[in-house]
């Protein structure tokens, strides 16, 4: 059977974003905006799930945020997900990609063995499109960015269909690898009504600790063993589980400075259509060779 | 991202006031189940914790699936080729859909992979999905078809179509009209016999039945030869196999999703469900009266749409240099809509509670009895229960059928000359609508089957109890006006008792039905008018329509309006 780590993340829902949630600065006030599940992410755990439908896996989902996230991670178990880690820790804050792909690297080789890694192409929030890549080559990895499906697969290597401008290519790769899923790739399945059910009540090692504190006719141990023995509970990864380097971590470990958000109007221009033959293709060319596009 | 149950706060309102203890004791056998399936609830308050969950799904799938597919199917429609039956792609979508979120067997028990839901809730789901396609519910509404296997067939039975059924493989049918034989059943032909070697088998012609190309079909047929009465009549199982042709599809004014079948049965191999010569007369007066419900969840969901649609059109569409829903004849309008749509829902959900609880007594009676214990108080009860249920579900179907029907001409009537065009959802309503005041029995036949329970009055120590409660300012003033309602509804009944004329009972019996509904609608909109200050709005509006309305009603009686119907050769 093989074993797939999907990568998710909770991203704030830019569906509906009024005047009141961007600041001055050009900036998302992302406590102002719903969280939810990163759609690219979800395709990418959609297509793991048909990877288990079709050849048989344990599907795994791995987030780094805050508590909160355990919300997303649910939904995970709701479409079909076997199991979840959250990866939380306040020295985690203020990570941009670099930091963020050094977390999840060292959290996944934490999990052990796996065949696969899947991720979303990249998140609506910051749209780099860097933490897949970034992982893949910290876990020195393989990679294939921009999958839209696995078309077959063996017991050393896979067969995925990747897209490209006007078209898509089939690449061969060896196991494990990393791909990251691009947006239209897969429809991602409803929430099965007996897992929602089911895993409702599922609870992070920080929402048990939380419970705990808050009541002390509730030991944090016996709960932990309850949700434990009761299947809710939602594995746990901290900055002492991982034993990560604190240089690396947070503002401190992020190179990445946003230097300036500018507010980008696009003004639509004048069009001009060239017939689709020859002689179009012809004066298509002229015109740009003498507007110095080309050459 | 629009929720249909989440983002609709009728529906979150009566959610939250739902009260299913004594449904969820008998259906949940003291929640004993959860050992063994984990989905099953711990207690009162998870159960009802799962069903807003399983409802938010409902609603998602409901606002962002099917509702994008709905003018697709409509356009499309069901497809008839060589004796074959497809599904329209949204259709086929949808149902697949709704299958893998394990939505398929909402009220089977969960031993057959079934959500084991009361009967209200499964309700609120067809509701939502109504809302969204109305001819999707005829389909995913056919759960009633798999329970009425439960409820009376055998455990092999059981074993041998339930477990499908769930899983959304198995579609089923309920194939009891005939073309002599339609609101008129007992007139069914089809005929089962048993052949040499002791096999049922079915032969005849079956027209207007609902996805006939389901893979399982619940006939009723005349198994006592050369009777001519519903005692002849059993119901039969039997798969669609290559000796059920499928003759046509109907062409329809609306639910065009939804495959409407003439049939065939060439010597179908079939089995006896239940007992032989109760076909009719249990059995599938059971399934209707079910089906029933199901159809006035379908008119709610369709009303719950058109109005949303005539709003957004009144609030955006500007005319004279504002929006019209500022013009007092537009606002009056949608007024009376909501007013209608929100009674109606109140209607509804007090029915379908009491039908659940009904069948929860008849439960507990069946497993008292296999106990070998007293049950004399829970029979007295179903007694009680059976008779308003019997009352109350054609109302319902009346009422609801008829609500759709005006709101969405109403909702037409905003749009103007744009929503007489097909680009426009509104359209697609009203022809949708239509239908719920026919099948499943027309307005008509609600009213017959429910004249006897009116006639009889047997809810009149409920109305003296609810009229005998002390009310505060306006609800005080609306509880006169009840009792003013009551009080013509009495001199109404009185004036046609006297007549001691079958004719005349007949044709005044829409009006007593029409003010028994003011007074029990009315009291149910009080109670809620008490506790929540929005909806004294909606029983003022309600209780004042509707005592010029009983004042109608009883002038048409007490005028004898009818008597010209003496003199139809003459007028006709």
């Amino acid at each position: 059977m093989y074993k797939i780590i999907v990568m998710v993340k909770q991203v704030p829902d830019t569906s509906n974003i009024s005047g009141k949630v961007m600041k001055e600065d050009g900036t998302v006030n992302r406590a102002m905006l719903p969280a939810v599940f990163n759609h690219e992410d979800k395709e990418a755990l959609e297509l793991a799930l048909q990877v288990k439908d079709k050849y048989g896996a344990e599907v795994s989902v791995i987030t780094m945020g805050p508590p909160r996230a355990v919300e997303m991670l649910k939904e995970c178990l709701y479409m079909g997900a076997d199991d979840a880690y959250l990866v939380s820790d306040r020295k985690f804050a203020g990570s941009d990609t670099l930091a963020t792909s050094y977390v999840i690297s060292e959290a996944i080789k934490h999990i052990g063995e796996f065949d696969f890694v899947f991720a979303g192409r990249q998140a609506i929030d910051g749209d780099t499109a860097q933490v897949g890549p970034q992982t893949a080559d910290k876990l020195n990895l393989p990679q294939i960015t921009y999958a839209e499906d696995v078309l077959d697969l063996k017991e050393k290597t896979a067969t995925i269909k990747r897209r490209i401008d006007g078209g898509y290519e089939i690449l061969e790769a060896k196991l494990p690898l990393l791909i990251t899923v691009v947006k239209g790739a897969k429809e991602p399945r409803p929430f099965s009504a007996k897992r929602v059910m089911a895993f409702k009540n599922s609870k992070s090692l920080l929402d048990i600790e939380k419970m705990g504190n808050e009541n002390a006719l509730l030991p944090y141990t016996n709960l932990l063993e309850e949700y434990k023995s009761r299947n809710l509970f939602i594995n746990t990864l901290t900055m002492e589980d991982l034993q990560l380097d604190i240089s690396r971590l947070g503002i401190k470990g992020s190179p990445t400075k946003v230097h300036k958000v500018e507010s980008v109007v696009l003004a639509g221009g004048q069009a001009k259509q060239v017939d689709a033959n020859r002689e179009g293709l012809s004066t298509l060319i002229d015109e740009l060779l003498h507007d110095h596009i080309l050459g | 991202m629009p929720n249909f149950f989440t983002e609709n706060k009728d529906i979150q309102y009566h959610f939250n006031k739902l009260d299913l203890k004594d449904i969820l004791e008998v259906s949940e056998d003291n929640y004993e189940q959860s050992k063994e399936y984990n989905y099953a609830p711990e207690d009162y308050e998870d159960a009802m914790e799962n069903f807003k969950k399983v409802l938010e799904v409902v609603g998602d799938i409901s606002g962002n699936f099917i509702n994008e597919r709905a003018a697709g199917v409509d356009e499309e429609g069901a497809h008839f080729d060589n004796g074959v039956v497809t599904y329209a792609k949204g259709t086929q979508e949808n149902l697949d859909r709704l299958a893998k979120a394990d939505l398929m067997g909402m009220i089977l028990p969960r031993k057959y992979g079934g959500l084991n839901f009361p009967f209200t809730v499964y309700m609120m789901a067809v509701e939502i999905v109504s809302r969204a396609d109305a001819s999707l519910m005829n389909l995913f509404g056919l759960q009633d078809i798999a329970d009425t296997i439960y409820k009376f067939g055998t455990v092999e039975q059981h074993q041998e179509y339930l477990p499908k059924f769930v899983t959304g493989e198995y579609s089923g049918a309920m194939v009891l009209t005939e073309p002599d034989a339609g609101s008129d059943l007992q007139a069914c032909k089809l005929s089962a016999y048993q052949d040499k070697d002791g096999q049922w088998r079915l032969k005849g012609v079956k027209r207007f039945i609902t996805n006939g190309n389901g893979d399982v079909l619940l006939v009723l047929a005349r198994s006592e030869s050369g009777t001519k009465d519903g005692r002849g009549l059993s119901m039969f199982v039997c798969y669609g196999d290559d000796t059920v042709k499928i003759r046509r599809i109907e062409h329809k004014l609306g639910i065009h999703g939804s495959p409407t079948c003439e049939m065939q049965f060439n010597d179908t191999k079939a089995e006896l469900v239940g007992k032989r010569r109760f076909g009719l007369i249990k059995y599938v007066l059971e399934l209707m009266f079910r089906a029933r419900m199901g159809v006035s969840a379908q008119a709610l969901g369709i009303c719950q749409a058109a109005y949303e649609e005539a709003y957004k059109y009144a609030s955006e569409r500007e005319q004279f240099g504002k929006p019209i829903l500022q013009i007092p004849a537009v606002t009056n309008m949608l007024l009376d809509m909501r007013v209608l749509l929100e009674s109606s829902r109140t209607l509804f959900y007090s029915t379908s509670r009491l039908v659940d609880w009904k069948e929860q007594l008849e439960e507990k009676i069946d497993r008292l009895k296999e106990k070998g214990e007293p049950f004399s108080k829970e029979a007295n009860e179903l007694k009680r229960a059976t008779r308003v249920a019997n009352l109350l579900t054609p109302i319902s179907k009346y009422i609801l059928a008829e609500a759709s029907n005006k709101i969405t001409y109403d909702a037409l009537q905003i749009h103007g000359g744009t929503g007489y065009m097909q680009e426009f959802n509104i359209e697609r309503l009203a022809r949708d609508a239509r239908i719920t005041n026919i099948y499943e029995g027309t307005s008509q036949l609600q009213i017959v089957a429910a004249t006897g329970g009116i006639i009889n009055d047997i809810l009149k120590e409920y109305f003296a109890e609810k009229a005998h409660k002390e009310y505060k300012g306006t609800l005080s003033r609306l509880n006169e006006l009840l009792k003013e309602i009551r009080e013509i509804y009495e001199e109404c009944l009185k004036y046609v008792l006297d007549k001691k004329d079958v004719s005349f009972q007949e044709v005044s019996a829409k009006d007593l039905v029409e003010m028994y509904t003011y007074l029990y609608t009315g009291y149910l909109l009080l109670e809620e008018a008490e506790l929540e200050p929005r909806k004294v709005f909606i029983a003022n509006r309600y209780i004042i329509n509707a005592i010029s309305n009983a004042r109608k009603n009883a002038a048409s009686i007490k005028n004898e309006l009818f008597n010209d119907l003496m003199h139809v050769d003459e007028i006709l």
